[in-house]
């Protein structure tokens, strides 16, 4: 049998339908479709070859590292494109009924370039590839902002590219840095050279800045409500569940594979990674409180979701100072469910627009009430987000508080519950306003059954991952991305 | 991959399904959602029937599910959850009746009954769990399915009611998480296991386990409306009176309550929390809860907010039961939980009758009410006298234990607070009962409408009948093989060590 070559498949796939999109717009919706369906069956065969075959590196065009470009997959970036084909495929259906033509035609091209960049990105093998991919993806994001037009909007856009440019170049400037001292850019090779250095720490803190930057943790968080609410709804959901997450992701294999300096006295370089986790943690903590505060201050749905963001991306920092496996495992199972509820919710967010033409929380009941689906969806994802059970939020919680307790830190893990309990506020805040009777006239819009499907079906998703997490929590083993990096 | 590992789940799913074919039923089929929901009703009491047969007959039912490496979702039927499925699956049968005639023609019946459903699957699944970690998971399921009934009406207060009882039940799970993942840690298992897990533990940890015992019954004190946490049981009595009726004797209070039973008796087991000194505060807090509240019954004109009052009150004998460390106690608490059920449940569809028919919702408007509505008045006199603890009826028969149990134990105190508790219970329901039966009627009523040949309908009238009659068989068979008290002294000697 033929070998398969499915890493490749899932990178150029999407560039294919990205060209195929934008040299023929009137079959722009049907042609981005079957690439949606075709990239999330790649992935599938990607995973099947993983499980297999266990992680895997390719080298492109057989020349390997350090001369040419390797792809690498592990347990850790198969998570994150089975996340991304998950909610892609979601984002597409959605799309495909939310956008009218004119619109069509520049969202697709723009949609699979960023996701081929998002698979490109979890792939990729070493951190000049990962700035590459980085900077594709944050140019793509921008113009996908841009795309509902209008003041706010090109405000929003305007700043957020700011933002993404800085971000990248920071992260660049370590990369240089990194070059410099250790004449390679591939990971595996730079996690065995890489020792205390003043060029390293410089290096590192300018990555980690800049990713932080990216990834919108308090207090660098600014630019994200705008971006993320003005945003038409399918890019609010694909901002929030997947570009956040992939600077995320970067950070988190640069802190479990580059960061650990293993050539260095014990102790030394422990400390300062050690500190440096607690200003994490810390972070992670303020962007709970401040997001879940804005959340419930916010009077527009849009704005609210966009907040209810900061704080979820907040928990994903508390797992760096538990440092256990356990504690990464919880972080990264949070990842999948959060981006599987937030879809959910800015599709049901988007939904609400759409019908009753504002999105202001005190006046949804009459618009809630009469979209039953999409007010469960809001619902359910809203149950995950709190971490209520049975939820994909639930077992992340879960886990994370397990490892909070175990390792003696309690107090992160009180960050949790408070979170969980501004969540719940938040969001009932918004379901509370569907219960109420209101026979206000109003002029509906006509929302597409299946733009109410996809929301419930990721909200179910999400609900479901809450009873069969055994499963993607070994998947997660494939490799052991987080084996050797433990203290 | 067999009947007995499959028959917990069967009984969990019956009102499941129900419940997510109900939501998305057309509004108007009201008749396929009648047939559904009786369906789903008479088959969970048939499964519940087996199975109690089952667990007396040494049979073990236990459906095992992986939920997390080393963690699993466990259904089990041992004798403690009979207890509370055989009453769950009963009353619900009867609910659903009620609930049929209730609301007949109001809006929003698919949404209602899909969450009442929700919340009997819920209220099972607490029932049936075999671990910690499975009783949360319903536990908190049942917060989420009992919302959008206290708020089912959309006024400005029910939303302020379902607010209240959000921010408690919300606050209460979250200390309930907590406390279980800590005790987690320190044994690596949560399995529910007659006498306890915890006593093996090193005595070293004894300080933190006090801590855990506390968060644990703030945590389920909430759903318990143990004094002081009891703020929003009053204000939900807002929602429509079948759900109050299910709120205040089958469905939430009793979760919390049995989930004490469960913490003290299968988590910590009984005698080890003795050794802790936990039970004493544990006793003195119920002792408390039952004094306060009947006094602030007294004050209440309103009908259900008496009502609920009395609920706080009376919940906090099975608490007291159970921290009263001796085997009669343990008996007196366990038959109140499910006597407290049909008695209160009987109470509360006779008030919705009263709503419901005549427009009554104060004390003060029910002058001469016996004589218009006599068969509703009289079960709701046989659930007011069992209250009260008159004998023959159930109510006599959990004080009888309660009392006996506390002398056994040496705690004479709580004879007092017994004999002070049916004194005010008498002083709170004696007047309602004088007004109705010997008072004039007023004229006219404050909104009647007929429902021809009965005094109500009859989906509103048989179920508190059949109750109140339950009532009073409970009492005069107490000593019938199956009957609560009985299946009480069999847990109770699982629970004491020989």
């Amino acid at each position: 049998m033929i070998e398969m070559h499915w890493v490749v498949i899932v990178i150029l796939l999407p560039l294919t339908g990205a060209v195929v999109c934008f040299l023929w717009p009137r079959q722009t919706v049907v042609s981005g479709l079957i690439t949606a369906v075709g990239l999330f069956a790649s992935v599938l065969g990607l995973t099947w070859q993983v499980l297999e075959q266990g992680a895997l590196r390719y080298a492109v065009g057989g020349w390997g590292a350090p001369l040419g470009i390797d792809l690498y997959v592990d347990g850790l970036s198969l998570l994150m494109l089975i996340v991304t084909a998950v909610v892609g495929l979601a984002i597409s259906v959605y799309s495909s009924a939310y956008f009218r033509l004119d619109r069509a035609k520049h969202f697709w091209p723009l949609w699979l370039f960023l996701w081929a960049a998002l698979n490109a990105l979890f792939l990729s093998a070493d951190i000049f590839n990962i700035y590459v991919t980085l900077e594709l993806m944050g140019l793509a994001a921008v113009a996908l902002v841009a795309l509902s037009g209008g003041a706010n909007a090109l405000t929003a856009a305007m700043r957020y590219l700011l933002v993404s440019l800085l971000g990248s170049l920071f992260y660049l400037m370590g990369v240089a840095l990194l070059y410099h001292s250790y004449g390679s850019v591939d990971i595996a090779i730079l996690s065995q050279r890489v020792e205390s250095s003043p060029a390293v720490w410089v290096a590192i803190g300018l990555m980690v800045a800049g990713l932080l930057l990216k990834t919108a943790l308090f207090p660098l968080h600014f630019w994200l409500p705008p971006a993320h609410s003005s945003a038409p709804a399918p890019v609010s959901a694909l901002l929030s569940a997947l570009v956040v997450k992939a600077s995320f992701y970067i950070l988190l294999r640069l802190w479990l594979e580059v960061f650990p300096l293993t050539n260095t006295v014990p102790g030394q370089f422990a400390l300062g990674q050690f500190g440096l986790a607690q200003i994490l943690g810390l972070l992670g903590a303020a962007a709970v409180l401040w997001g879940g505060i804005q959340a419930l201050r916010q009077t527009r749905l849009k704005l609210l979701v966009a907040y209810s963001t900061v704080l979820q991306i907040g928990y994903l920092f508390l797992a760096f100072p538990l440092a256990s496996i356990i504690g990464w495992k919880a972080a990264l199972y949070l990842l999948l469910a959060h981006a599987v509820a937030k879809t959910a919710m800015f599709m049901a967010a988007g939904n609400i627009l759409f019908y009753g033409g504002h999105d202001r929380i005190a006046d949804l009941d009459r618009v809630a009430q009469r979209l039953p689906l999409t007010l469960s969806a809001f619902g359910l994802a809203g149950i995950s987000l709190m971490g209520l059970p049975p939820s994909g939020g639930f077992i992340a919680k879960w886990l994370l508080l397990e490892a909070a307790i175990r390792s003696g830190q309690w107090w992160w893990g009180l960050m949790l519950i408070v979170g969980g309990l501004l969540t719940g506020a938040y969001v009932f805040k918004v379901i509370g306003y569907a219960f109420t009777r209101s026979d206000l006239p109003h002029e509906p819009g006509f929302v597409p059954k299946r733009m109410e499907w996809v929301a419930l079906v990721m909200a179910l998703l999400a609900i479901v991952l809450g009873l069969f997490a055994p499963l993607p929590l070994a998947l997660l083993e494939i490799g052991s991305p987080f084996g050797e990096s433990l203290r | 991959m067999n009947w007995d590992t499959w028959l917990p789940l069967l009984i969990v799913l019956s009102s499941l399904l129900v419940a997510l074919v109900i939501f998305v039923l057309p509004e108007d089929r009201s008749k396929t959602r009648t047939t559904l929901n009786l369906g789903g009703a008479a088959l969970k009491i048939v499964l519940v029937g087996i199975m109690v047969w089952g667990v007396f007959n040494g049979h073990h039912y236990e459906t095992r599910l992986p939920l997390l490496p080393g963690l699993d979702l466990v259904l089990r039927a041992d004798a403690l959850s009979m207890l509370f499925v055989a009453l769950s699956a009963g009353l619900w049968m009867l609910t659903t009746v009620y609930a049929v005639g209730y609301l007949e023609d109001s809006p929003h019946r698919s949404r209602f009954f899909g969450f009442f459903s929700l919340c009997v699957t819920a209220t099972v699944g607490v029932a049936l769990a075999g671990n910690l970690i499975t009783f949360l998971l319903f536990y908190e399921l049942l917060t989420l399915a009992t919302y959008p009934l206290i708020v089912h009406r959309g006024t400005e207060a029910a939303r302020k009611a379902g607010r209240t009882y959000l921010i408690y039940t919300l606050a209460g799970g979250a200390l309930l998480l907590l406390a279980t993942i800590w005790l987690y840690t320190l044994t690596g298992t949560l399995e529910f296991t007659a006498r306890g897990f915890l006593s093996t533990l090193d005595s070293s940890h004894h300080p933190v386990l006090v801590i855990i015992f506390v968060l644990l019954i703030t945590g389920l004190g909430v759903k318990a409306a143990i004094f002081p946490l009891h703020g929003w049981l009053p204000q939900a009595m807002v929602a429509p009176a079948p759900v109050s009726a299910l709120l205040h004797a089958v469905a939430v209070v009793k979760a919390g309550a049995f989930g004490i039973i469960r913490v003290v008796y299968d988590v910590f087991g009984i005698e080890f929390s003795a050794s802790l000194g936990v039970t004493l505060p544990l006793a003195i807090v119920a002792a408390v809860t039952i004094i306060y509240a009947s006094m602030r019954a007294l004050f209440q004109d309103d009908l259900k907010r008496r009502l609920a009052f009395s609920t706080v009150s009376q919940v906090s004998y099975i608490i007291l039961g159970i921290a009263i460390v001796g085997p009669m106690a343990t008996i007196g608490g366990m038959v109140h939980l499910v006597h407290q059920g049909v008695m209160k449940i009987t109470l509360f569809f006779c008030a919705g009758n009263l709503a419901e028919t005549l427009g009554i919702h104060k004390i003060s408007e029910m002058n001469g009410v016996g004589r218009r509505m006599p068969w509703t008045m009289a079960a709701f006199t046989i659930g007011a006298f069992g209250m009260i603890g008159a004998p023959p009826l159930a109510g006599f028969i959990s004080k009888w234990y309660l009392g006996l149990g506390a002398l056994e134990a040496g705690q004479d105190w709580v004879i007092f607070v017994l004999a002070g508790s049916s004194l005010l219970n008498a002083g709170y329901f004696l007047p309602i009962l004088y007004v109705s039966w010997f008072k004039e009627p007023a004229g006219s009523w404050p909104a009647e409408r007929c429902f021809g040949r009965y005094e109500t309908a009859l989906a509103l009238l048989a179920p508190p009948v059949i109750t109140a009659i339950l009532a009073l068989t409970l009492g005069l068979l107490a000593s019938a093989p199956f009957s609560p008290l009985e299946w009480a002294r069999f847990i109770t000697t699982l629970e004491y060590a020989p």
